[in-house]
């Protein structure tokens, strides 16, 4: 791109492709940042459901839910519970990406950016990135929430980061998917539907709120391979160390999934985007 | 360089297999109002969004300040400001953070799109209600701040589609005189409009588009002319049509035009002393007529006259464009 076209006098700052991009990038961030914290459905959204989801399963379900065999050996359920309800409220939180999309293609805010000399890049990456902000608060918020309702991670502080960030890594690989939906469906509601049907599979029929061996065998076969479980046994392997895992599996072993997961949704929905994107605009 | 600022040269663009833009072509020079005149789905918007570089044309070429908006898109941007059909505002910042938000996308320093804020929204009036969120402003407030935005990057030319659609007719007018500030100001500016009268007050220049295809092209006058201008029209009692008509003959100095389903007759008026001279010859004969009046020509007559048929909103263009993946 010939980002260095100077007309001349005040009007060019940043000179630089790359400076620019980020500049782009964090201006859109930031109108993202604003319409998330202003809208009150949106907050709401974002914190309240999460934590009740939280309240809810632990006080309602934990009773009987934790007492099952293969559970009842990490102590409190509440243990059990958080690795997985990060990754829900991640996987949830990611429709939120292609309904703000899907919001601004039928405003014509989309038009409006695409006529304008900023980044092409722009308009995605601060989508996504200001989801990326919006979960990495739900998730905080989270765990503090667990905590204070009896969670403790029985491994050391730098798994308890670590946890973290792959929890970021996926709910950021997720927007992406969601983005392509967004932009595929073009309007809100479709948007807010088709993105939250298969989300419900993915959710409940992996381990969660369950240990997958309480599944049928044939539903258990979906249940072990689908990246939600993966994700979820990744984080309990770092919090809570390689006896909540699946026998035959180490922690090692399944982070390394779970970065493969990562990086295969990345891999194949971050082009698919910029090619929808570019479609649905041009 | 071409002296044109803007040239479009036989684009035609299709969804499918529908030709928004059948071939059209048009040309003007920089500091004008030119306005594209046509009802819903003729192809205007098509056209805007081509020359906003969001649409590629599927043949024909454009250029925009001498760019060619196929070629170098990236550079035609840095030139041009786009309001579109729907203000693209965003309800959940304040009118300040939506036009700021705009400049720095044009590659504005913080202070420079800050001073530029101020200095449009003192512009269009909205300076008292700059630190609102948009979700309280009206219509009309809303196409004003979209406006604003869109003048932020101080564009060589800026198109605005449909900008009076759907507003009340106070904002209207204060949107007409705000684009005729910025054109004073040196400002170029493509309009597209449904109404005559708003291409009439506004435009130096207007093309008439219809199924894709410009099918005139000259001053409000030129197109008056073509159309025939305005008319005095009355209907009177079916025993004072002798008189009238002998009345209208030496008002006019022709045979007036008689509709023969209703018996409405009608006479071509320079201005209003048309109709007072009308007027006055029917108190002196002591007609009262059932019905008199001075009809301005409307969208519908220019197109009577030059195509033959009425304008006829055809599938709404956003819809169109929406299905075939715009």
């Amino acid at each position: 791109m010939t980002a260095t076209t100077v007309t001349g006098g005040d009007r060019e700052t940043v000179q630089s492709p790359i400076g620019r991009m980020l500049r782009d990038i964090g201006v859109i961030t930031r109108r993202n940042v604003l319409r998330n914290v202003r809208l009150p459905q949106l907050l709401l959204f974002a914190t309240i459901q999460p934590v009740m989801f939280l309240l809810l399963f632990n006080y309602v379900f934990g009773g009987s839910i934790g007492r099952a065999p293969q559970l009842a050996q990490f102590g409190s359920y509440i243990n059990w519970l958080v690795p997985g309800i990060i990754i829900q409220t991640a996987t949830f939180g990611a429709s939120q990406t292609s309904v703000g999309l899907a919001e601004d293609l039928q405003a014509g805010v989309i038009d409006r950016f695409r006529s304008l000399p900023m980044a092409r890049s722009a308009v995605l990456a601060g989508r996504t990135i200001s989801d990326l902000l919006r979960n990495a608060f739900v998730s905080g918020l989270m765990l503090t929430v667990g905590a204070l309702i009896g969670f403790r991670y029985q491994t050391s502080f730098v798994q308890l980061i670590a946890a973290f960030l792959l929890a970021m890594g996926f709910a950021f690989a997720f927007s992406w998917v969601m983005a392509s939906v967004g932009l595929a469906v073009k309007d809100t509601e479709t948007a807010q539907t088709a993105g939250f049907i298969p989300l419900f599979p993915l959710v409940f029929a992996s381990s969660v709120f369950v240990s997958v061996e309480s599944l049928p065998d044939w539903l258990r076969v979906f249940a072990d391979h689908q990246p939600v479980t993966v994700m979820v046994n990744a984080m309990r392997g770092l919090l809570l160390g390689e006896a909540a895992l699946p026998t035959g599996t180490t922690v090692g072993g399944t982070v390394t999934a779970a970065l493969a997961w990562i990086i295969g949704i990345l891999v194949i929905f971050f082009p698919l985007s910029v090619r929808l994107y570019r479609r649905a605009a041009g | 360089m071409t002296k044109n600022i803007v040239d479009v040269n036989n684009v035609v663009r299709t969804f499918g297999d529908v030709k928004a833009l059948d071939g059209v072509s048009l040309r003007f020079e920089p500091g004008i109002i030119y306005g594209l005149l046509g009802p819903n789905g003729a192809g205007k918007t098509t056209l805007i969004r081509v020359l906003a570089t969001l649409l590629k044309p599927t043949s024909g070429s454009a250029t925009v300040a001498g760019i060619d908006v196929a070629a170098d898109p990236v550079a035609v941007r840095t030139k041009i400001g786009l309001a579109g059909q729907f203000a693209a505002v965003d309800a959940y910042l304040t009118g300040r953070e939506n036009v700021e938000m705009v400049g720095r996308l044009y590659n504005l320093s913080k202070h420079e799109a800050k001073r530029r804020t101020e200095e449009v929204l003192e512009r269009i009036d909205l300076i008292d209600a700059a630190d609102r969120q948009v979700k309280t402003y009206s219509g009309g407030m809303r196409r004003r701040l979209d406006l604003a935005a869109s003048m932020v990057g101080r564009p060589e030319v800026l198109f605005l589609d449909e900008p009076t659609t759907g507003i009340d007719p106070r904002s209207r007018l204060d949107i007409w005189s705000l684009i005729e500030d910025l054109v004073a100001g040196g400002t170029t500016i493509l309009l597209t409009t449904q109404y005559l009268d708003e291409a009439d007050q506004l435009a130096a220049r207007i093309g008439v588009i219809d199924r894709g295809i410009m099918i005139a092209e000259g001053t409000a006058d030129e197109l008056k002319d073509m159309v025939g201008g305005s008319v005095v029209q009355l209907t009177v009692r079916a025993d004072d049509r002798g008189a009238v008509a002998d009345i209208l003959r030496s008002v006019a100095g022709d045979d007036p035009k008689v509709d023969d389903s209703n018996g409405r007759m009608s006479i071509p008026a320079t201005s209003a002393r048309t109709l007072l001279a009308v007027a006055g010859k029917l108190e002196e004969a002591a007609i009262t007529p059932d019905d008199i009046g001075l009809r301005k020509p409307t969208l519908d007559d220019v197109f009577l006259s030059i195509t033959g048929h009425v304008a006829e909103n055809t599938e709404p263009e956003k819809k169109r464009a929406a299905r075939s993946g715009r």
